[in-house]
């Protein structure tokens, strides 16, 4: 840090220099426009040095996951598969899921607020690849994914979750759930070009997410549910997503789940993408 | 294009309409390059909404536009290539540091890590932001605010500067900051428009003006144009005593032979478009009817003075005096 002082900068506000100021301006040239990746991760970096200065963002990513653990573990576990141990095998890819998918409505939520920001002028005006503004937000969130998933895995662990897939298992299922999390991620971006406010986003992405992930089989087998229910849970993405990690972690990998996470993914982002970027792209 | 420039900004009636609203309605500017063009007219008068058709953040419902020889919607990536904008609502990140913004800005225009953060530092220094470099830009005041944003818009420096409001809402010390800024940037050769509400800012700082209202430009020319389009100076005067402006104006009336105008002060008066000599022989008729004056001039008309005489109604909206009146009698 430099040494700076606390009175009041107006009034104590260097002079500009008029010499320094010439001397600023002195070079004309114009590098060449950044690459689309290169602008896509200067937005990731600016997203992440946002965290770096409130840490405090990061209490989603990781309250919200041990939250979920310890509660549906210890509330369900002895219930539905006689031990909270025995059930935390199956439940963990589960809680996983749906903790990592709950989490992508902040993204929405932060790109609301951002968006009617002063600065978005700023970066509209500029002559980059214009999805890079989002793409660089997605980019971060999967940091931000990325440690919410740590968090649960750990303390599965810690709470006695044993994985027959290993660490490449675990790891392949994380970067599985990391690939539909950010295309789910452009269903929010989307309803947040959308919206008024962050909260209006907030009630908006809960009203879809909370039906799909509980109607799903992150929580039990949905063999004892009514037919309707089956169908809507089987066609769910949710329960591909969980049905891949738990075959994943579990070393019982079959392609069928992974590809329907897959399609769904490519699906998601062919759809919720082009929409975004015509709200981006149109006036505000 | 080097041989013969092309105006800087070429617009052919331009329009926005935001639902029924003609927020622009059939705006012509031409702005030659190496030049600072003022927009000038009061809040909700389309200021705005022109300078974001042509920064290409807004499309056009119809006309069309040209800035630095490219269209501004056919060609707007050209156009985003070569100007800069610094919007009403400081376009910085506030929850980034200033030097922060600087290089974010710094590496989008495509610097390489290194080049970006020397170039961040050599503009903090430049708009003395030197020592509030690491803190974040929520902490600023609104003038060191203004001039980080001034100091990305010219990061890489742009042939053409689009000045939102540059001023509005700064102390008079910033404002002259802000002021010397743009200065030193017309003289290295940026194009510049400028929106403004204040008149003296436009008169200060802009070779041309266009006045605005409505969305319609009403009136264009040189601060000196434009004020010689109304006439001759204003006379004005202030009396010692309130209760003499009655006779005071009768005896202008006879006297000057123009219309006397009697303002909100209750001891001033003012003349336009009276001739000097018949002012002076007012001035002598004045004392020997005991008619004591305290201060008078005679001078070029105010910028506010042109837009009164041309729309009608002052530049800055009187609406907010009234509503403090009424407040008060009601209380």
């Amino acid at each position: 840090m430099s040494a700076t002082t606390d009175t009041p900068t107006t009034s104590a506000a260097p002079a500009v220099s008029e010499a320094i100021l010439r001397a600023a301006l002195s070079d004309h040239s114009r590098p060449p426009r950044p690459s689309a990746a290169s602008a896509s991760f200067t937005f990731a970096w600016r997203a992440i040095l946002k965290i770096r200065h409130v840490p405090m963002q990061l209490f989603d990513v990781t309250m919200f996951p041990i939250m979920f653990v310890f509660i549906f573990t210890y509330l369900f576990g002895g219930a539905l598969a006689g031990s909270p141990r025995e059930y935390l095998q199956d439940l963990l890819p589960g809680i996983l899921v749906m903790t990592v998918t709950m989490i992508t409505i902040y993204t929405g939520m932060a790109l609301n607020n951002d968006i009617h920001k002063g600065v978005f002028d700023r970066f509209r005006s500029l002559p980059i690849w214009r999805p890079a503004v989002l793409v660089g937000m997605l980019l971060a969130d999967a940091v931000r994914y990325t440690l919410a998933s740590l968090v649960v895995i750990v303390l599965g662990l810690a709470l006695g979750f044993r994985p027959d897939g290993g660490p490449v298992g675990v790891a392949a299922a994380v970067a599985l759930l990391l690939v539909f999390s950010f295309a789910l991620s452009w269903v929010w971006t989307a309803v947040g070009m959308r919206m008024r406010t962050p909260e209006t986003v907030a009630q908006m992405s809960m009203t879809v997410l909370f039906p799909l992930t509980f109607a799903s089989n992150v929580f039990v087998d949905p063999a004892t549910m009514p037919g309707w229910l089956q169908g809507f849970v089987k066609a769910n993405p949710i329960s591909h997503l969980t049905t891949a990690s738990r075959q994943l972690m579990h070393g019982e990998v079959e392609m069928g789940s992974i590809m329907a996470v897959l399609a769904w993914s490519v699906a998601l982002v062919a759809v919720f993408g082009p929409i975004t970027m015509r709200m981006y792209a149109r006036e505000r | 294009m080097r041989s013969d420039p092309p105006l800087a900004i070429e617009t052919d009636g331009l329009v926005k309409l935001f639902g029924p609203t003609r927020a622009v309605d059939g705006v012509d500017l031409a702005v030659p390059p190496g030049t600072v063009h003022g927009v000038l007219g009061p809040n909700g008068a389309g200021k705005t909404t022109t300078i974001r058709m042509l920064a290409t953040l807004l499309k056009p419902t119809a006309g069309r536009a040209r800035v630095l020889g490219h269209d501004i919607v056919g060609e707007a990536d050209a156009v985003r290539s070569a100007v800069s904008l610094t919007g009403q609502f400081a376009s910085v990140d506030e929850e980034l540091t200033g030097r922060e913004n600087l290089v974010l800005v710094c590496r989008l225009l495509g610097m390489a890590h290194r080049p970006a953060g020397e170039r961040a530092d050599e503009l903090l220094d430049a708009f003395g932001l030197a020592e509030a470099a690491d803190k974040l830009v929520s902490d600023y005041s609104g003038g060191m605010r203004r001039r980080l944003d001034i100091a990305a818009s010219i990061a890489v420096t742009p042939d053409l500067l689009f000045l939102d409001e540059p001023t509005t809402g700064l102390d008079p010390r910033s404002r002259n900051q802000v002021w010397d800024i743009v200065r030193v940037l017309v003289a290295a050769g940026t194009t510049v428009l400028l929106t403004t509400q204040y008149l003296d800012e436009a008169d200060q700082l802009a070779d041309r003006i266009s006045i605005i209202d409505h969305g319609r430009i009403i009136a264009e020319g040189t601060s000196g144009q434009l004020k010689a389009s109304v006439g001759s100076g204003a006379f004005r005067l202030r009396l010692h005593d309130p209760d003499a402006r009655p006779g005071a104006e009768r005896l202008l009336a006879r006297t000057l032979g123009v219309p006397v105008a009697v303002d909100g002060d209750p001891v001033a008066l003012s003349a336009r478009g009276a001739a000097p000599e018949r002012i002076t022989r007012a001035l002598g008729e004045l004392v020997e009817a005991g008619i004591v004056v305290e201060e008078f001039s005679l001078g070029q008309p105010s910028l506010d003075e042109v837009f009164l005489a041309l729309t009608g109604h002052p530049a800055e909206p009187a609406r907010g005096d009234e509503d403090d009146e009424q407040e008060e009698g009601a209380a």
